[in-house]
C-alpha cells in the first residue's frame, strides 16, 4: 500500500507496541523468578537462583518442592499418553475422511470439528456426569465400583482427549491430503502387499505431520485447565497445582520459576515441531 | 482391492470415530441434558422437569452473569479483530518475505505458554504491588500504588491477550492468498482507501474473520481462568457459576442446566455468525 511515510511510522509503531503487548507479561513472570524476595514483585533484591534449586524452606525452589514435582509429573505422562492416543485416533480419522466415501460424510465431518467449539468447561462436566452416572449404574445392578470412572487421571485423558483428536485429525488429514496417490499405485503395481504400501510409502510421507500433531497435543493437554479442572482426582496435573497455590496459599516467585521452566520447556518444543514441519512446506 | 477388504478397512476406521464422538461427545452432552431436567427430591429419587430452568432465568444473579458474559465476550471478539487486523495486514502484506515468518512466529509464542501463566504474568504486571504500579510511583506520576487487578478493564485487557493469537493466525492465512493486483485494480479504478478496505480486502478477509471472530468468542465464553485470576472472585463469568454449582455446592442437576445454556448459547452464537456470513464450519474453523 502507498501511504505517506508518516503514516507508516506510525503503523510500525503500533506492530512494535503490539509485540511489547505480547510478550510483557511472559518477560515479567519470567524476571520475577530471580528475584531475592518472597513476593513476585518490586523492589528487585538481587539475583538469586534460589527459587530454582534452594533446597530448604522458606525459599523451597522448584526443584525441591515436592508438590509442584509431582504435578510436573503427572502432567509430563497425562500428556505423552493423551498425545499418542490422539494421533492413533487421528491418523485413523485422517484416512477415513480422506480416503473413504461412505453415507452422510459431510455431516460426520462437520461432526469431528464441532468438538473445537464447545466450551472446555462444558467437555469436562458432560465428560464428569457422564462417568459418574455410568459408574453409579455399575455399582448398582452389579456391584462394581469402577473406581476409574471417577475423577482422576482416566477421566483427565479422555476428557483432553475429547477435543485433541480433531486438531490431531485435521492436521494430519491436512498432509494426508497432499499425498500423491499413484505412488501407492507403483508400490502396488511393483507387487507390494497393502500393508506393506501403507509403512513404507503412506505413512513415511505421514511421520512429520503425525510428529507434530503429537507435539501440538502434549502441549495442549499440558496447558489445558478448563476441561481438567472437573476431572481432576487426587494426581492433579501442574496447571492445577499452580491454581491452587496461587489462589489459597498466595504466590511466591516459586510459581515464576516454574512459569519459566514451562515457557522454555513449550517453546522448545514448538520449535522443534516448527523444524519438523519445514520440509513439508518445500513439497 | 476386492470390495470386501474396502469394506472391512472402512469398518476398521470408523470404530474409533464412531467411539471417541458417540461416548465422549454426543452422549455426555444427552447426559448433562438428561442430568439438567432432573431434581432431587430425597435420596435416589428425582423428579423431572424443568425447574432447574426456571430457577435460572428467575434468580438475576444467574441470568444477569450470563448476559454479562455474552455481552463482555463479544466486546473482546470486538477488540480482537480491530486491534488483529492491522497486525494480520502486517504480517500478510507489508512486512518482507524473511521477517514475515519471525513475525508470525511470535505472534504464536504466547500460545506456547499456557493460559494459567500469561495471567499470572498480568497479575505480576499490574497488582498493587506490582511493577506498573511501582514504577508509576517512582516515576512521581502516581503518589500512592493502585490496584490495577480485580476490575472489567483488566479482565478484557486479560482476555484479549488470551485469544487474539486465533483471530490472527486464520486472518494472516486469509490475506496471505490475496493478489495484490486486486487491490491495484481498486485504486486504479479511482476507489478511497476506504472503499478500497470495504469493497475488496472486507469481502476477501472475510472466511478469516468468521472462523477467527467464532474461535475467540467461544473461547471467551468459555473461559474460566483468565476472568476469575484477574477480575477476582467477583468476577461474575459465567463458568465460574458453572463451577460452584458442580464443585462448591455439589448441585450437579443446576450446573448442569447452567452448561446446557453456556453450550447452546454459544452454539446459537456460532450458528448465526455462520448464518450471517454464508460460511460453514467445515470450512472456517477446519481449515487451519
Amino acid at each position: 500500500m502507498q501511504g505517506s511515510a508518516g503514516l507508516m511510522w506510525i503503523y510500525r509503531g503500533y506492530v512494535v507496541a503490539f509485540f511489547l503487548y505480547l510478550v510483557a507479561p511472559l518477560v515479567a513472570a519470567g524476571v520475577f523468578a530471580f528475584n531475592d524476595s518472597m513476593f513476585p514483585s518490586l523492589p528487585w533484591n538481587g539475583f538469586t537462583w534460589d527459587w530454582f534449586f534452594s533446597p530448604n524452606e522458606p525459599k523451597l525452589g522448584l526443584f525441591h518442592d515436592d508438590r509442584l514435582l509431582q504435578g510436573l509429573g503427572n502432567s509430563l505422562y497425562i500428556g505423552v499418553i493423551v498425545a499418542a492416543l490422539s494421533v492413533a485416533v487421528g491418523t485413523c480419522n485422517a484416512f477415513l475422511f480422506v480416503r473413504k466415501d461412505f453415507r452422510f460424510k459431510n455431516a460426520l465431518y462437520v461432526l469431528m470439528v464441532v468438538p473445537l467449539v464447545i466450551p472446555g468447561v462444558i467437555l469436562g462436566i458432560s465428560i464428569l456426569v457422564f462417568a459418574s452416572t455410568l459408574a453409579n449404574l455399575a455399582d448398582q445392578w452389579f456391584g462394581l465400583f469402577l473406581t476409574w470412572l471417577r475423577p482422576g487421571v482416566p477421566l483427565v485423558v479422555l476428557g483432553q482427549f475429547s477435543f485433541l483428536v480433531t486438531i490431531t485429525s485435521l492436521v494430519i488429514a491436512a498432509r494426508l491430503q497432499k499425498f500423491d496417490i499413484s505412488l501407492e499405485e507403483a508400490a502396488l503395481n511393483l507387487g507390494a502387499s497393502r500393508v506393506r504400501t501403507l509403512a513404507t510409502v503412506t505413512l513415511p510421507f505421514l511421520v512429520p505431520a503425525m510428529f507434530s500433531a503429537f507435539v501440538v497435543a502434549f502441549l495442549v493437554s499440558f496447558e489445558n485447565f478448563n476441561t481438567t479442572l472437573f476431572l481432576v482426582g487426587s494426581d492433579s496435573p501442574l496447571t492445577i497445582t499452580m491454581y491452587d497455590r496461587m489462589v489459597k496459599a498466595g504466590s511466591t516467585p516459586v510459581l515464576n520459576a516454574t512459569s519459566v521452566v514451562l515457557m522454555l520447556g513449550s517453546g522448545m518444543l514448538a520449535l522443534i515441531s516448527v523444524l519438523a514441519q519445514r520440509p513439508k512446506k518445500q513439497a | 482391492m476386492s470390495r470386501d477388504a474396502g469394506k472391512l478397512s472402512l469398518i476398521l476406521l470408523f470404530t474409533p470415530f464412531a467411539l471417541w464422538i458417540g461416548l465422549l461427545i454426543i452422549l455426555p452432552q444427552f447426559g448433562i441434558g438428561y442430568v439438567s431436567i432432573r431434581e432431587k427430591v430425597g435420596i435416589n429419587q428425582y423428579e423431572y422437569g424443568l425447574k432447574n430452568y426456571i430457577d435460572f432465568i428467575t434468580e438475576p444473579v444467574y441470568r444477569n452473569t450470563l448476559l454479562r458474559t455474552a455481552w463482555m465476550s463479544i466486546l473482546v471478539t470486538a477488540l480482537a479483530l480491530v486491534i488483529g487486523f492491522p497486525i494480520a495486514w502486517y504480517i500478510a502484506k507489508i512486512a518482507r518475505e524473511r521477517s514475515r515468518a519471525a513475525l508470525f512466529l511470535m505472534c504464536l509464542i504466547p500460545l506456547w505458554v499456557s493460559d494459567l501463566v500469561r495471567a499470572y504474568g498480568w497479575i505480576v504486571l499490574l497488582r498493587e504491588t506490582g511493577v506498573i504500579s511501582m514504577t508509576l510511583v517512582k516515576w512521581g506520576i502516581i503518589n500512592q500504588p493502585v490496584e490495577m487487578l480485580y476490575n472489567d478493564m483488566t479482565v478484557i485487557i486479560g482476555l484479549v491477550y488470551t485469544v487474539i493469537l486465533f483471530m490472527i493466525v486464520p486472518l494472516v492465512s486469509t490475506l496471505q492468498g490475496m493478489d495484490d493486483a486486486l487491490l491495484e485494480a481498486g485504486y486504479n479504478l479511482g476507489g478511497s482507501r476506504v472503499t478500497v478496505f470495504r469493497r475488496i480486502i472486507v469481502p476477501y478477509a472475510m472466511p478469516g474473520i468468521v472462523a477467527g471472530c467464532i474461535i475467540t468468542f467461544m473461547l471467551t465464553a468459555g473461559s474460566y481462568l483468565t476472568p476469575i485470576l484477574l477480575g477476582g472472585k467477583n468476577s461474575s463469568w459465567f463458568t465460574e457459576q458453572i463451577y460452584n454449582q458442580f464443585i462448591t455446592r455439589y448441585n450437579w442437576e443446576s450446573g448442569s442446566a447452567f452448561g446446557v445454556s453456556l453450550l447452546v448459547f454459544t452454539s446459537f452464537v456460532v450458528w448465526a455468525g455462520l448464518r450471517l456470513t454464508g460460511q460453514s464450519l467445515a470450512t472456517t474453523v477446519a481449515k487451519e
